[in-house]
């Protein structure tokens, strides 16, 4: 059981295959989000505080606003990680991303950016969406929803949210290479 | 044109959320053996996780993905033109009412409308025959597995052969981007935009139903084994359950040509269908045509 905000040092400690669950406030981003980040990041506008040094969950999730104006999910799963490859690396430097949370694993970029800020790429399993969301215990807050729902900036509240697996460490190594490099091709 | 006994649109908001929150018996049937063979640890885990889900979603109703993917209708029998009206109201109304995530956005300003529709949308295929009944078809397609699809333009020469080559190569580089264990549709054969549209409509076929040309029943069973003998596993993590089941559609082709497309449905391959008569609405979650 890990408890976010994730330490450099027990970020460093986990190792590929291992199952965690995590604890604590994680964000939502996609495409647009880390475009937009980024984007701000080179205008020198604001961009929201609690991105740096965050778990960084990749999903587009269904949520619902009540009359009063809170949100709460639906389902929330992983999405796949590789459409943001080309722009991880450098979220990863700039934020100081101490976790990514998604499905089907990353570029070897990443996985040097992680390596050098200390970050890892956490496996959920895809399209486990309502389970997953039962372990968001909590939405508290949004941003940048005029990207729409699925690409806005969520914050939820995790409470045992998991399992996922350490599929890429911050010693460079990645399950998905190890997998890959075993196939049995025609 | 038949007189329907409930409105269409009613009849296709029942469909989406059918489709959505129940995965069709053959593919939960598939998962489960599948789970009783897998010896690897995490890939066990993650089969577990997906029939845990798949539980929970149709317990509460909701659906079993957050990607509701676009829908993709096929109307087949007797109807008029006036249906696409009412599945376009249906959408947006099953997108507010599941509810489903809005998904659809202008290809180049990534402006989202929010209701799912938008130009071009919602995506119908028409099928008229000389039936006395409408099926409503819908098979709500994940953006993951969408773009794993694939289509080589092969030469006759490649053979059978090249054809099987094409289709593991293409699942096994796909990884684990299209969550797998996943259903493979393939098209074989036609020109390059009905080869593509078959590997789609192949993921309609239930696993369970035996594919009644020899020779495609064959390849099927090659590739099925190929791919789970292949190691890549449940989300790409390792393991023996790389595919839930293999599922062939062909058509006649130009003497030139090999055509052959690949269309992976994520182990949460939904679809669901309805079919009006007078006497009133059938539903299922496996059709042939």
């Amino acid at each position: 059981m890990l408890t976010t905000p994730l330490k450099e040092d027990e970020v460093r400690s986990l190792k590929i295959g291992e199952t965690v669950y995590i604890s604590g406030p994680v964000i939502t981003g996609r495409d647009e989000m880390h475009m937009r980040a980024l984007e701000y990041i080179r205008d020198g506008k604001d961009v929201p505080e609690d991105i740096k040094g965050t778990v960084l969950f990749h999903c587009g999730p269904i949520m619902v606003q009540s009359e009063d104006g809170a949100w709460k999910v639906i389902a929330a799963g992983p999405t796949t990680s590789a459409r943001m490859n080309k722009l991880e690396p450098e979220f990863v430097r700039k934020f100081g991303i101490r976790a990514i949370i998604g499905k089907g694993g990353m570029s070897k970029d990443t996985l040097e950016a992680m390596k050098e800020v200390g970050c890892v790429y956490l496996a959920a399993t895809g399209g486990a969406a309502i389970s997953l969301a039962e372990s968001l215990s909590k939405c508290t807050g949004q941003d940048w929803l005029d990207l729409g729902m699925a690409e806005a900036l969520w914050r939820f509240d995790t409470s045992r949210f998991g399992p996922l697996v350490v599929a890429m460490d911050a010693d460079g190594n990645s399950l998905y290479d190890k997998v890959n490099s075993e196939l049995v091709r025609p | 044109m038949i007189k329907l006994p409930e409105p269409v649109e009613d009849v296709v908001v029942n469909l989406l959320r059918l489709a959505n929150t129940k995965l069709p018996e053959d593919i939960g049937w598939a998962m489960e053996a599948a789970s009783g063979w897998e010896t690897n640890e995490i890939a066990y885990t993650q089969l577990g996780a997906i029939m845990d889900n798949v539980k929970k979603a149709e317990h509460i109703g909701l659906p079993m993905c957050q990607d509701t993917g676009i829908p993709v209708f096929y109307v087949r029998g007797s109807f008029d033109s006036s249906i696409g009206k009412d599945i376009a109201k249906a959408v947006e109304r099953a997108t507010k009412e599941i509810p489903l995530r809005p998904n659809t956005v202008d290809p180049i300003t990534r402006v989202n409308c929010g209701s799912n529709l938008g130009p071009g949308m919602p995506i119908i295929h028409y099928i008229p025959t000389d039936d006395d009944f409408t099926e409503i078809t819908v098979l709500p397609k994940g953006a993951g597995s969408e773009n794993m699809t694939r289509l080589y333009m092969l030469n006759p020469a490649d053979g059978i052969e090249g054809v099987k080559k094409a289709v593991i190569n293409s699942v096994l580089d796909a990884g684990g981007r299209p969550c797998p264990p996943s259903i493979v549709g393939i098209g074989i054969g036609g020109t390059s935009d009905v080869c593509i549209s078959m590997a789609k409509e192949a993921l309609l076929v239930p696993l369970d139903e035996e594919n009644p040309d020899p020779v495609l029943r064959q390849l099927e069973e090659d590739i099925f084994i190929a791919l789970n003998s292949s190691g890549l596993g449940p989300m790409g993590l390792g393991g023996s359950t790389t595919s839930l089941g293999v599922r062939i559609k062909k058509c006649a082709c130009h003497t030139a040509s090999l055509p052959v497309a690949v269309n992976i449905g994520c182990w949460a391959t939904r679809r669901a269908s309805a079919r009006i008569t007078s006497e009133g609405v059938e539903y299922a979650q496996g059709v042939k045509f």
